[in-house]
């Protein structure tokens, strides 16, 4: 495998984008990471898609996005891994440009969620978990979460309010972010008078539902310096995958994942997230997260443009948007919320409840 | 329009009897079935009936429910761990006026699953409630 870089981003606000199709938010944030690159060349597509079947009523997405982005005829790809999907695109197109098979390859995530009512996405949510024995019998991705969370407490003695410095620190970070769906910050009140969704799990614990697009252009290293923007270098690339029911997990508290950083689509996974990767000891990450850790200026800064909680939370779209921040982090063009100093990222994109993992550490 | 008939039809043995698999090589038991051993990779697991008897591991209550659940909404969903040693997530039934504990004993019921659907098909499948017997 040959070193590949990423070298240049693109994204669009995440909100929701009454006037745009999913093709016309895959297009502007291509156009941006294109753009940003300075490099035309794109040998091969990937598109990064969770639910364009179920709420777009589009499939062959990627021959689409290719037409639209005019870049026909070129290989054109949707990778579909739930929620993980972005993170899995990005894995494709490191094989490929690693491998050889092509030099420049765009990636792209985009999720239009916004067209359907929200009983309508959170039936097709559920489609990312074991349509049987789970979504059959009415288990949302809120209730597997909350059946986590509950247990969770239970095993370590924690409160519904000890998982507040989550969501408040994704929501303060966002604030931040021009980019980012919530951008009001929120007390630890807000958090404990939020309604339930599914209990122990409230809307404050919870990622909202979303429109969004985010890309990126990526190429070998060794001809990055035609670039325009400081190249990223992709340090490690992996997926992992458990099982897709929850219940069948040997310890459901357990996630096999090889490597680091949040997708906050729950309180409850950022917890189990950084104790997986072991950023923190079994039941400790409450404690760290209280303790201040995970802020900007912690020594752990997790969700640093707001997260999926904050920054919202376009499923298929997530794990690039997570890239892109991690680049701008690491280019030292963060903004108000960079974090000092910062040489080495790590974004993870998780998919179902746990059940697919796809982690990439990026560096200058 | 989905056709929902065959698909329920092939999973009457879970749904209806708790039936999942156990591995010839090895203590494996699992719900639901499965091909390959996971433990020890075996193929050609064998039928296995679940005897519907277990403790709650974890539970909620959904009041936001997908397309297919509003009539049932709000109601209680866990995650419980049979006696025979595999977890199980399902609809927790008959739990008005009853305070959910984790590790309360619970047992299999047959009920009805979800929404009648627009052409009249009916999902009956296993739900767990608190075993009865036990004082409130
Ligand atoms: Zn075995």
């Amino acid at each position: 495998m040959r070193d590949v870089s990423i070298i240049g981003v693109g994204q669009i606000p995440v909100a929701e984008h009454w006037d745009r199709s999913i093709r016309d938010l895959a297009v502007e944030a291509i156009a941006a990471a294109r753009q940003d690159a300075g490099i035309d060349r794109v040998d091969v597509l990937f598109v990064g898609n969770m639910l364009s079947g179920e709420l777009a009523g589009q499939e062959n997405l990627a021959t689409l996005v290719a037409d639209a982005a005019g870049l026909l005829p070129i290989e054109a790809l949707k990778i579909e891994a739930a929620c993980a999907s972005g993170g899995a695109a990005l894995r494709a197109a490191h094989l490929a440009v690693g491998s050889g098979a092509h030099d420049y390859a765009l990636v792209v995530g985009v999720e239009k969620m916004t067209d359907y009512l929200t009983d309508g996405v959170t039936a097709a949510l559920a489609l990312a978990a074991d349509a049987d024995y789970e979504a059959a019998h009415g288990i949302t991705f809120a209730a597997l979460n909350a059946l986590l969370m509950r247990r969770y407490m239970y095993e370590h003695q924690a409160r519904h309010e000890d998982f507040a410095p989550f969501s408040v620190n994704a929501h303060a970070n966002a604030a931040l972010n021009p980019h980012a769906m919530y951008r009001q910050p929120i007390t630890v009140d807000d958090f404990e008078r939020s309604p339930w969704v599914a209990d122990p799990i409230n809307i404050l614990d919870s990622a909202g539902i979303c429109d969004g697009a985010a890309a990126l252009l990526i190429g070998p290293t060794s001809e990055t310096r035609r670039a325009r923007r400081p190249p990223v270098r992709i340090a490690a690339s992996a997926t992992a995958t458990d099982t897709l029911g929850l219940a069948e997990r040997k310890d459901p508290l357990v996630w096999d994942v090889d490597l680091f950083e949040p997708h906050d689509a729950f309180t409850i996974v950022s917890v189990l997230t950084l104790e997986a990767c072991g950023l923190a000891d079994r039941g400790r990450a409450l404690k760290l997260a209280a303790e201040g850790r995970i802020g900007l200026e912690g020594d752990i800064p997790i969700c640093t443009f707001g997260g999926l909680k904050g920054r919202g939370h376009p499923v298929g779209a997530s794990g690039v948007y997570q890239l892109v921040e991690t680049v701008l982090q690491l280019r030292g063009e963060a903004g108000p919320a960079q974090v000092r100093g910062a040489t080495i990222g790590m974004a993870q994109s998780v998919g179902g409840s746990g059940s697919v993992a796809v982690t990439h550490i990026l560096q200058v | 329009m989905t056709v929902e008939l065959p698909r329920y039809h092939r999973l009457r043995g879970a749904y209806y009897r708790l039936e999942g698999s156990a591995c010839p090589a090895c203590p494996g038991r699992y719900f639901p079935p499965r091909a390959v051993c996971p433990a020890c990779r075996t193929a050609g697991l064998r039928m296995f009936a679940f005897c519907g008897r277990g403790t709650l591991y974890s539970f909620s209550r959904v009041l936001q429910p997908p397309r297919g659940f509003a009539s049932m909404a709000p109601y209680a969903v866990g995650m419980v761990r049979l006696e025979e040693g595999p977890l199980i997530s399902c609809q927790l039934a008959d739990t008005d006026g009853v305070d959910l504990s984790i590790g309360m004993p619970v047992e299999m019921v047959t009920r009805k699953l979800r929404d009648a659907e627009e052409h009249g098909y009916i999902v009956y499948g296993y739900k767990f409630r608190p075993r009865l017997g036990r004082a409130r």
